[in-house]
Formats: structure tokens, sequence, C-alpha cells
């Protein structure tokens, strides 16, 4: 896809950073940059490392119905991934609060790249050239894909630092969620599992990507008025619902289809519920309209199931033993 | 025979993000958190206590539990008075999720009674407030 240049499409250009001094990691000014930093580098991995041609014999026992819907999904995914990378992560930059901070973004932008190309070797895997070129020009056709992608645009090369952050967290941490969902529903009937797995390292790596920038924002809004304060929770709140309504109706346009809308409205609903705390705000969807199907997430992390815990589980079945000496290395799994 | 009316103690870690304290902050009992560096007094637990903590990492769940945490565990006065663990995290970490819940329950031997994501919702507030009352309260009498 030629995402032609969007902060020029746009006609706006992000501001760069007048001054630099070189880094040192010597000194540090947040612990949490450098946590994050050797957690992102710790993470990162390559889409040639997975075997995903192991997955043509199940892409052919979609329908074509369903493979065309595959297709749609991660050109929608591919869409936020490249603004992500070649935008969003890159205009963090200019307000970083400590230069690790600014290293921090270059990887985040770094994987983003690593994100988009990953769609592409599922493309290539499993699609032929028409299909591709087929998924990508419904990408740019899609009024609600397309809406998503302009009203983040927009905040980016707008000129508040804190409502950068609020559109990027909101994208790492909600918009790419819609997609995600189909690749865990393939999991969850055996098919496509060698994709789930890519799919589960991006999300891994969104979420810590939305729980620094969110991180940041909340650093950024501690010294702030509390007419500051309100003013940027009701922008976050105004900004959430415009994009959740595109995204209810970008999720018609996928899932009507094959009858699985109510189903990924509730994984929406979710993960806006994070999104919303990655940022220190209280979740705002009710517990009813947030019961994701089981299924659905199990295959997104396998005992998450709530039998794993004492309070909530039926198993009360422990037993107490007795605790044995531990050392630091120990606890080195 | 005197009747359990204390509340649970509870101990914590969190990190400079804060989403644990924030956690704990809601559950609204006695709580003690372990120092963030090194460079402070150590925590020495007097009474017995739920340790509620993050899960960091990621990366193959190695360093899931903050070293902050492993220093004060690997002190047998404070491995002794553990009773049960909370654990904060986020199911996006797929395997990672929650991970250092239950690495602490095997190793110390208690049970992972609840786990919640970033700081949890105000349904996690309600269900551990209540399951914490339960516990405390079984493990007040059967300790007598």
């Amino acid at each position: 896809m030629t995402v032609t240049d969007p902060a020029h499409a746009i006609g706006k250009s992000i501001p760069l950073v007048r001054a630099v001094s070189a880094i040192n990691w010597n000194r540090i000014h947040d612990d949490k940059d450098v946590e994050v930093w050797n957690r992102l580098v710790n993470n990162f991995w390559l889409p040639e490392k997975i075997p995903l041609s192991n997955d043509v014999q199940s892409w052919n026992t979609l329908t074509p119905e369903e493979q065309q819907l595959t297709m749609r999904v991660f050109t929608g995914l591919t869409l936020l991934d490249t603004i992500q990378g070649t935008v969003g992560a890159i205009s963090l930059i200019p307000d970083a609060i400590t230069p690790h901070e600014e290293s921090v973004y270059t990887n985040i932008a770094f994987m983003e790249s690593v994100h988009a190309k990953s769609y592409s070797s599922i493309f290539s895997t499993l699609a032929s050239t028409p299909e591709i070129d087929d998924a990508f020009r419904w990408s740019e056709e899609n009024v609600n894909l397309q809406k998503k992608a302009q009203i983040v645009l927009d905040y980016y090369t707008g000129d508040d630092p804190l409502k950068r952050k609020v559109a990027s967290t909101l994208l790492e941490s909600f918009l790419f969620y819609s997609g995600f969902y189909l690749p865990m529903y393939w999991s969850s009937r055996a098919k496509l599992t060698n994709t789930a797995d890519m799919i589960r390292l991006i999300i891994r790596d969104e979420a810590v990507h939305g729980y620094y920038i969110g991180y940041k924002f909340q650093k950024g809004l501690e010294g702030a008025s509390d007419e500051r304060k309100q003013e940027i929770k009701d922008y976050t709140f105004n900004l959430l619902f415009e994009l959740y309504d595109n995204e209810v109706q970008y999720t018609q346009d996928l899932y009507d289809s094959v009858g699985l809308t109510e189903d990924v409205k509730k994984f929406l609903h979710y993960n806006a519920n994070k999104a919303l705390m990655n940022l220190g705000y209280e979740p705002m969807f009710p517990k009813d309209v947030t019961d994701v199907n089981p299924a659905i997430l199990s295959a997104l992390s396998p005992n998450a199931d709530e039998n794993h815990d004492f309070f909530s589980g039926s198993g009360s079945s422990y037993v107490i033993g007795k605790a044995e000496t531990t050392e630091d290395e120990d606890w080195d799994f | 025979m005197q009747l359990a009316t204390t509340s649970t103690h509870l101990i914590y870690f969190s990190s400079v993000s804060g989403n644990t304290a924030r956690f704990v902050e809601k559950l609204g009992l006695p709580a003690e958190r372990i120092p963030l560096f090194p460079s402070e007094e150590p925590l020495q637990a007097r009474d017995p206590y739920v340790l509620v903590l993050p899960t960091y990492g990621g990366g193959e769940g190695r360093g899931a539990v903050p070293k902050q945490v492993i220093r004060f565990l690997n002190d047998e006065g404070n491995r002794n008075l553990i009773r049960g663990v909370i654990a904060a995290g986020n199911t996006n970490f797929g395997e990672g999720y929650c991970l250092a819940g239950d690495i602490i329950a095997a190793k110390c031997q208690v049970p992972l009674l609840y786990r919640v994501e970033v700081f949890g919702t105000p349904d996690d507030v309600q269900a551990v407030q209540e399951g914490l009352d339960r516990f405390w309260t079984q493990q007040s009498t059967t300790s007598r």
C-alpha cells in the first residue's frame, strides 16, 4: 500500500526538534524509560521467524467470503500500523520529557513498521496478487476505515502534545481491536494458528506501547491546572466517543455478513476500558457489555479464565505447603 | 476465643506508573508499600498479609516478578507471613498475563486469589473486597 505521506497529504508538517543532545543512558531521569526500553528489546521479533506457510492448508478451508474478510481486516491493521510507524510515534518525539523517552519512541516507530510488514508476509503466503490488490483497494475505499485514519492523523499534526498522546494511546489500545478479534476467532477454531501466533506478538507490543504512552501522558498532565485537566479529560472522552461510533460502523461493514458484529463490539468495549485505564481514567463500559466471548479471551491469553482465581473460580482446592527458601536467581524464570 | 475483627492486611508493590497503588487505594484496606529504590529502608512484615503486585515483562516470562518484590520475599520473615497473592496485569500479554502471581503462588505455596487488569474495574474492587473479607475471616479462625 502506498499510504502517501499522510502528514503532507493533509497539508501540515510535524514540528521537529530544534537542537539535539547526545543521549546519556548513564544519567536516567525516569526509570520507566529504561524498564520499557529493555522490555521492548527483549520482545523484539521479526515475521520471518513465524512459519506462516503452515497456515496455507487451513487458509484453503475458509470460504471465499471468510478469506475476503480476513484480507480486509489485515489491510485495515496495516493502515493503522503504517500511520503509527511513520507519523504517530514519530510525532511524540519532539514532546519527550526525557531524552531516553525519545529513544523509546524510535523503537516503537520501528516495531510498528515491522508490524505493517508482517501483514504483507501473511498476504504473500496465503493469497494471490489480485486478491491482495483487491483488499488494498477496499481499504482505500472504505469510508469508515479512512475516517478512522483521518481522525487520528488530524490530532497527530495538531499542536497539543497531550492530545497527541491521547490519540496515540487510543490507537494502540483501542483502534486495533476490531481487527485483532478475527485472528483470535480463527485461532479459537484451530484455524490460521501460526498467523494468530504472529498477531499475539503484535498485541503484546501494542500493550507495552499503550502502557508507556499512557504513562507519559499522565506524567505530562501531573503539573497541569484543574481547568487544563478537565479540558483534556473532556477531549479524551469526546475523541473516544467519536472513534467508537466510527468503530461500530467499521465493525458492521466487516462482520455483519458473518454474524459476528455483536461479539466484536464486546471486545471493543473491553479494550476501550483498558485504553482509558492506560490514560489513567476510570473504565467506562459496564461489565454486561464487556463480557468477551471466553473462547476469544483464551485465544488471547491461555490462562485468562476465571477458574484460575481463588475468589472468582470454583477451585478452592489449594494446599498450604511449606514455603521454601528463595534466592534471587530462583525467581529469574 | 477472640473473634476475627481485623481486616486483611495488604502489602503491595507498585512502580512509578502507580497502577497497583491505585488499585490498592480503591480497596480501602490497611496497606504498606514495598519501597521502589534500594536506597530506601527495606520493608519488614510484622503481621500476616496478602501481597498485591504487578507483572513485569512479556519477554518469555523472564523478570515477571519485580526485583523489589524478590528482595522482599527473599527475607524469610517476610516470606513466612504471606497468606495469598493478588496480581495485576493485562491479557494482551498472552501467556504472561499476571504471571508474577502464578510464580509467587507456586514459590510460596499460597493461593493466587485474584487477577486484575491495569488498576481494576469497579467490579474488580467489589469482588476483591468481598473475597478478602471471606478469606481473611477463614484464615483468622483456622489459625487459632
